[in-house]
């Protein structure tokens, strides 16, 4: 008798503590935008990938349809390779535009898919040759400054 | 000694670290009597005990239960000897956190199969041995000293052991629960067909109800008899032990120094 | 004096390895002799009802507040970068992957884990375990390891119930009481927090606390000398080794799991 208490106060706590757990990855995680079971791989070379990282996400006109998968270091170019795992719905044209952006000014950075116009579509395994590397804040005030530089001594000459 | 015996002790030495407790003692306990081991606080009487279950390995000499030296059992050979053991701890031992029911159910539950409509009947006719069948649905905190002691040897009696020891049974019992205690170890015993040892230092209670008497000291048995011999001895120690005298062949000073020299009095010049 | 010194130095470290390694091959033997704990799984199932039911009520407490906690500090602090709306990301980050797992861990130790020190210390002092012993019944199977997959049971659970309490809290303040746009604070989180990476290395980690924190606290209870002091000191040092050592272990699983970030 008391050990059916005692075994439903138990069930309780097992139910809550999975129950914790399912809301944590459903609601709190992303395990329902993992839901693509259905996925093909693309590779992409990119120069500098900033701060981009695996699981970071991809989207294509802001519509989430992949994910990074893996990113190395390409040792014969000497390039960022990257894996994107996409999903089977979307097909993108062959002269697609992989491009790496940043949500806001300080957000985390994701590649954007451009579309192009071509007519073949891209297949498992395939590469975006197209490819923009990431705007590196350090490069971009340099260049700025450098052009300002040149700009101040030419009235000079 | 006639009757067969169901433990021998032979020489036994046993020591803590470097202090040794039992030197050569040679015990024996026929099947069917109650024996008492008498002796001062600390002077390794439950060390014996201790022996006898196995739960310690002696220095040299064996203890002999039913035939089987003790220290040479492998561990299931002693476990299945423990099974025919029972022991009743100081103050009982009784667990907690289980009900007076459940812990003489205890033993049958984990050692038995039997379905738990016979279990039921049995504890129910083990606590209406020691005349407490009222208190199955109790737990041990619920019990006075007494009552729990009578609860732990129901449980100890639970699978009808062939060995039942008793540490220190009487310790911290009032007058009657003693006398309740003490009848119940010798009605135990005959009623089990079992051999009992006590181990205690309560020496007219014990005179009572055991059959035989060994007096350890310092690691030896300094004298060994039946209860009447015992009363009527004139050796030293017994007497001083039966009649609780302060002073006599077990000093009332620990050993040490002089008094003189500790309190730092000088010789008279 | 100095070699007095040097001397109960050494032979301080000395009895520190004897008794890790003693401490290991109890371990060791609790795994060994586990199999009754799942034969009978209603010993392991009452245990469970010990350590991780009568945990419920501080966890869930604690966990709620310290989401509260959370989410007014964080929304101070990301205000300034006019950030507001990733608190439910950074309240539901630092919760899973680190004060989920550590303050539950913390909180089991001294609630549950104290509590399993004192109880077979107890036990060993009214001689109950040998008594056990004398029953010919392995107290290791009965009553020690029962209680050690009970808490490495509850462990996760209530590291996973923390972590969302924790969130509902932060959901409490940032949403309902400052007005976070409620929109942006669950879609945030969820863009923020990865299932395998955050909360899967965070169960990961309150698993490796429980097995760390129950195994602590059952060696102390069972290595307490069997005294009134010996029992209350083994419930000190539980709580004191156990928290060290669930920081400890933190860091090395935190340095594992999120490295090259």
């Amino acid at each position: 008798m008391k050990r059916t208490t005692l075994d439903l106060w138990v069930g309780i706590f097992v139910v809550a503590g999975l129950g914790a757990l399912a809301v944590l990855a459903l609601k709190v995680g992303n395990l329902s935008t993992y839901n693509m079971s259905e996925t093909y791989q693309l590779q992409a070379h990119f120069s500098n990938i900033g701060g981009l990282k695996s699981q970071a996400s991809i989207k294509s006109s802001g519509v989430l349809v992949g994910r990074v998968a893996q990113i190395s270091l390409d040792p014969e170019r000497y390039e960022a390779k990257v894996t994107m795992t996409i999903d089977k719905r979307y097909k993108f044209p062959k002269d697609t535009f992989a491009n790496i952006l940043t949500s806001g000014l300080l957000g985390e950075q994701y590649i954007g898919l451009i579309p192009g116009g071509d007519e073949a579509f891209l297949k498992a395994g395939d590469e975006i040759k197209k490819t923009q590397s990431a705007v590196v804040l350090e490069d971009l005030i340099s260049r700025f400054l450098y052009s300002k530089a040149e700009d101040s001594k030419q009235p000079n000459k | 000694m006639s009757s067969q015996a169901l433990v021998e002790i032979r020489d036994v030495n046993f020591a803590y670290d470097s202090r040794p407790i039992l030197k050569g003692v040679n015990l024996t306990f026929p099947k069917g009597k109650v024996i008492a081991v008498m002796g001062g606080s600390g002077c390794g009487k439950t060390t014996l005990l201790q022996l006898i279950g196995g739960a310690l390995k002696p220095s040299s000499g064996y203890v002999k239960v039913d035939g089987q030296v003790i220290h040479e059992l492998d561990h299931k050979g002693l476990y299945d000897m423990r099974r025919r053991m029972g022991m009743l701890f100081q103050f009982g031992a009784l667990f907690t956190d289980m009900s007076v029911y459940d812990n003489v159910a205890f033993q049958m539950r984990e050692h038995t199969d039997l379905p738990e409509e016979i279990i039921r009947d049995l504890v129910l006719m083990k606590l209406h041995a020691v005349g407490l069948r009222g208190t199955h649905n109790l737990m041990p905190a619920e019990l006075s000293g007494g009552m729990a002691r009578r609860v732990a040897l129901a449980r100890t009696v639970a699978l009808d052991p062939m060995l039942i020891m008793y540490d220190e049974p009487f310790a911290g019992l009032d007058p009657i629960s003693l006398t309740v205690v003490g009848n119940l170890i010798r009605r135990l015993n005959d009623a089990l067909g079992a051999t009992s040892v006590v181990v205690t230092h309560d020496v007219q209670e014990s005179l009572k109800i055991v059959d035989y008497i060994y007096f350890i000291a310092d690691g030896v048995v300094v004298a060994e008899g039946t209860p009447a011999e015992i009363s009527s001895s004139d050796k030293p120690f017994v007497h001083q032990f039966v009649h609780g005298e302060m002073d006599g062949p077990v000093p009332f000073h620990y050993p040490c120094g002089d008094y003189r020299q500790d309190l730092n009095l000088r010789p008279e010049r | 004096m100095i070699v007095e010194n040097l001397r109960s130095l050494g032979h301080r470290i000395v009895s520190a390895v004897w008794r890790i390694g003693y401490a290991s091959r109890f371990f060791m033997m609790i795994l060994f002799y586990s199999g009754t704990s799942f034969r009978r799984f209603h010993l392991t199932i009452k245990e469970l009802f010990s350590s991780g039911v009568m945990s419920l009520i501080i966890i869930l407490v604690a966990g709620t507040f310290v989401g509260m906690v959370l989410g007014l500090q964080g929304y101070e602090t990301l205000k300034r970068y006019g950030a507001e709306s990733a608190l439910g990301s950074l309240v539901a980050l630092s919760l899973v992957r680190e004060l989920g797992p550590v303050l539950a861990a913390l909180l089991f130790a001294s609630r549950a884990g104290s509590a399993m020190t004192a109880e077979i210390g107890l036990m060993k002092a009214t001689e109950q375990i040998s008594a056990m012993e004398m029953m010919a019944i392995n107290p290791l199977a009965r009553v020690v390891a029962p209680r050690f997959w009970a808490g490495v049971i509850s462990m996760p659970l209530l590291s996973a119930l923390f972590s969302a309490m924790g969130v509902f809290g932060g959901y409490v303040v940032g949403v309902v009481l400052i007005g976070v746009d409620e929109g942006s604070f669950w879609s945030q989180m969820q863009a923020g927090v990865d299932f395998q990476h955050d909360i899967v290395n965070g169960m990961i980690k309150s698993f490796v606390f429980g097995v760390a924190v129950t195994a602590i606290a059952l060696f102390e209870g069972y290595d307490a000398p069997p005294t009134a002091e010996g029992v209350s000191g083994a419930t000190t040092r539980t709580v004191v080794e156990s928290s060290l050592t669930i920081l400890f272990l933190d860091f090395i699983l935190t340095a594992f799991m999120f490295q090259g970030e």
